[in-house]
């Protein structure tokens, strides 16, 4: 074996160009494939960064009846579906690797009801009420004013926070904080301004994604959970906002959060109604997303797939001039006692060691341009290095399968024939 | 006895009529023989000759090489008794150009698995033997042709066969080359080493000790009024 090894590497050696151009097939097809993988890969991470990620790992769990939100902007709360009680409150706490929970309410106010005016202004948007956690768990950062304290819900003070969207549509340039805001009739002074700090750009591709992020334009309204009853109703089912210690730990977190919450907060009634909790599964979002990038990188792959076919045919058709040009070497191996398997084997292995070089030099070429690409075009790329170890061994089965052929030819060569030919 | 053939024959198709190559062959051959077969060329010798190195199986006919029926055997069995039984030396060398003499010496050591340091070893003995002991390391275009010849017959030489086939070794030689490769065979035979050699030279053929002529696939008797195996 060791010895079809060093001579593959000679006959390789003493062709220098022509074995060159012969895996030149072979390097193109390698590189493109570890370069699309490392692409995938990249563009992968980054979804899965930019979508879940990014610092905050919030996992949202809200009411939902028949596998859809539930909300309570257009409807009344349902029979048999109680507010969180503090003892559920304390059981999500308690969850693993769970970092902060916070409650609140939403409605989703449009101007012609009126709901909540700055001024003149009647304000469309996203209205919520909070608890303290909420702007750490959901990842937002006061830019101006101040948070909201403890006695703001005790005392259950009129004052609210706007998001930046919510004060630029409000007050322009203007600074927000000190305005007063009316929310069903009641003025609310505006203590503070925060903003997101993950902001991710969110691509909208379908309807549900539209519903989900394009209602963002107006922005949103905090005011403490405290004082929710004022504007709304006092029984109303809360959502959860849970903080995970890791990405990994959301979908486990979230689905712990809605066997909790179904079990605790919905009679049996309701339940029968199909009403549930459900957490926004963002892995899976995220999933679907990188399902979408995947499905039109294969299409690249099956296409560097047909060059590694052809580069297997240029690896076939060498192998036979060799076998021809070599049809003596082969008669006297013959004549002087090697076996049919050991010819066989020799140019098996000199092909697969053909492919392989070639592979080897694919993968190196694949990792370079990824590296150009990320750097020249800004494109995420990140090395996969079980694709490289299969690209390696792949391009030697290519050797294989393509030598089979030209071996089979040099073992059946007969070695008379072989000898006569000058 | 170390070669037999009997009522060897051996048919080659040709279109649509069938040739007959060898016709009702009869050779024996016994340990330290030194026989020389010599023939025009077309006479069939050199089928006699694959025949016998059994690089060729007979159409008819029976052959025991080395108390062995040949004509029964198989494409590998024949090709451990090449490797073991035979060597070859060949009109124009077949060195492999790739390789320096002392590992074409060497090659045949390779196919009966034998260590790599053991095979080069033997491989210098080998071309010492043949006077060569000089320019292991020289590749075969660095050799004359005359030297080239001797690699070769140290090649053939390697395994300890039984029975050494030549064919037209000095064909592509000078006369002085050719003269230095006839004196090694005749050393190799006076070592004990049996020989076959093949040749259309009347002058090569004179030096063996038994001399066989072959006209168109027939193999003539013995001259010199010998019966074979008697010589």
């Amino acid at each position: 074996m060791f010895e079809n090894i060093s001579l593959a590497f000679q006959g390789i050696w003493g062709h220098k160009m022509r074995s060159f151009l012969t895996m030149l097939g072979i390097i193109i097809g390698i590189a493109s494939i570890i370069t699309i993988v490392s692409t995938i890969k990249g563009t992968n991470d980054q979804i899965k960064e930019s979508l879940i990620g990014a610092g905050t790992n919030a996992v949202t769990v809200q009411l939902s009846q028949n596998n859809s939100t539930y909300d309570l902007s257009w409807r009344d709360p349902p029979e048999g579906v109680s507010p969180i009680s503090e003892e559920t409150y304390q059981q999500l706490t308690e969850l693993d690797n769970v970092r902060a929970v916070s409650l609140f309410c939403y409605r989703q106010v449009d101007s012609y009801d009126s709901a909540v005016c700055c001024g003149n202004i009647a304000y469309s948007g996203q209205l919520y009420g909070v608890d303290q956690n909420f702007f750490a768990a959901n990842g937002f950062r006061l830019t101006r004013g101040r948070d909201f304290l403890e006695d703001d819900f005790s005392k259950f003070r009129k004052v609210a926070i706007l998001d930046t969207g919510a004060s630029s549509v409000l007050f322009g340039s203007a600074s927000a904080v000190g305005g007063i805001l009316e929310i069903k009739g009641e003025p609310y002074t505006i203590v503070g301004v925060v903003e997101r700090t993950a902001s991710s750009d969110f691509v909208i591709e379908s309807i549900r994604d539209y519903e989900m992020y394009a209602d963002q334009s107006g922005g949103k309204i905090f005011i403490p959970l405290a004082d929710w009853p004022i504007a709304y109703r006092f029984d109303e089912p809360q959502g959860v906002v849970l903080k995970a210690a890791s990405t990994d730990d959301m979908t486990r977190i979230g689905q712990q959060a809605e066997d909790l919450l179904t079990a605790s907060q919905i009679s049996q009634q309701a339940s029968q109604m199909g009403f549930a909790y459900k957490s926004d599964d963002l892995m899976d979002q995220a999933a679907q997303i990188q399902k979408m990038s995947n499905a039109t990188n294969n299409q690249l792959l099956w296409i560097a797939g047909i060059s590694l076919l052809v580069g297997g045919i240029g690896v076939m058709n060498i192998m036979l001039v060799t076998v021809t040009e070599r049809t003596r070497e082969i008669g006297l191996k013959k004549a002087i006692g090697a076996r049919k398997r050991r010819i066989l084997w020799q140019f098996l292995t000199e092909a697969a060691a053909l492919t392989s070089i070639g592979g080897v030099l694919g993968v190196a070429a694949g990792v370079g341009l990824s590296r150009f690409i990320s750097s020249a075009m800004g494109t995420p790329t990140a090395v996969s290095y079980p694709a490289i170890a299969v690209a390696v061994l792949f391009s030697m089965l290519i050797g294989v399968v393509f030598g089979m052929i030209p071996a089979i030819k040099a073992a059946k060569l007969n070695p008379i024939d072989a000898l006569r030919r000058e | 006895m170390l070669l037999e053939m009997h009522n060897i024959c051996k048919d080659y198709p040709q279109g649509r009529e069938v040739v007959k190559i060898l016709k009702n062959v009869e050779l024996t051959i016994e340990e330290g023989d030194y026989l020389a077969i010599m023939g025009p060329s077309g006479s069939g010798k050199t089928t006699l000759m694959n025949m016998i190195g059994c690089l060729d199986v007979p159409t008819s006919g029976t052959y025991r090489l080395n108390g062995e029926d040949i004509s029964k055997a198989s494409e590998n069995h024949l090709a451990d008794i090449r490797n073991s039984t035979l060597g070859f030396v060949f009109q124009s060398f077949y060195l492999l150009p790739k390789l320096t003499a002392r590992e074409n010496v060497a090659l045949p050591l390779l196919y009966a698995g034998v260590k790599k340091r053991e095979r080069l070893r033997r491989a210098e003995k080998a071309l010492e033997m043949v006077g060569l002991g000089e320019r292991m390391n020289f590749m075969p275009n660095q050799l004359s042709g005359g030297q080239q010849q001797r690699v070769a017959i140290a090649r053939a030489m390697i395994n300890h066969p039984k029975l050494l086939l030549a064919d037209e070794p000095t064909g592509a030689l000078d006369s002085a080359s050719g003269q230095q490769v006839m004196d090694l065979f005749d050393q190799l035979n006076a070592g004990g080493a049996t020989i076959v050699l093949i040749t259309h030279e009347p002058k090569v053929g004179a030096r063996a000790k038994r001399l066989r002529r072959i006209l168109d696939g027939m193999l003539l008797p013995e001259e010199g009024g010998g019966t074979d195996g008697q010589a």
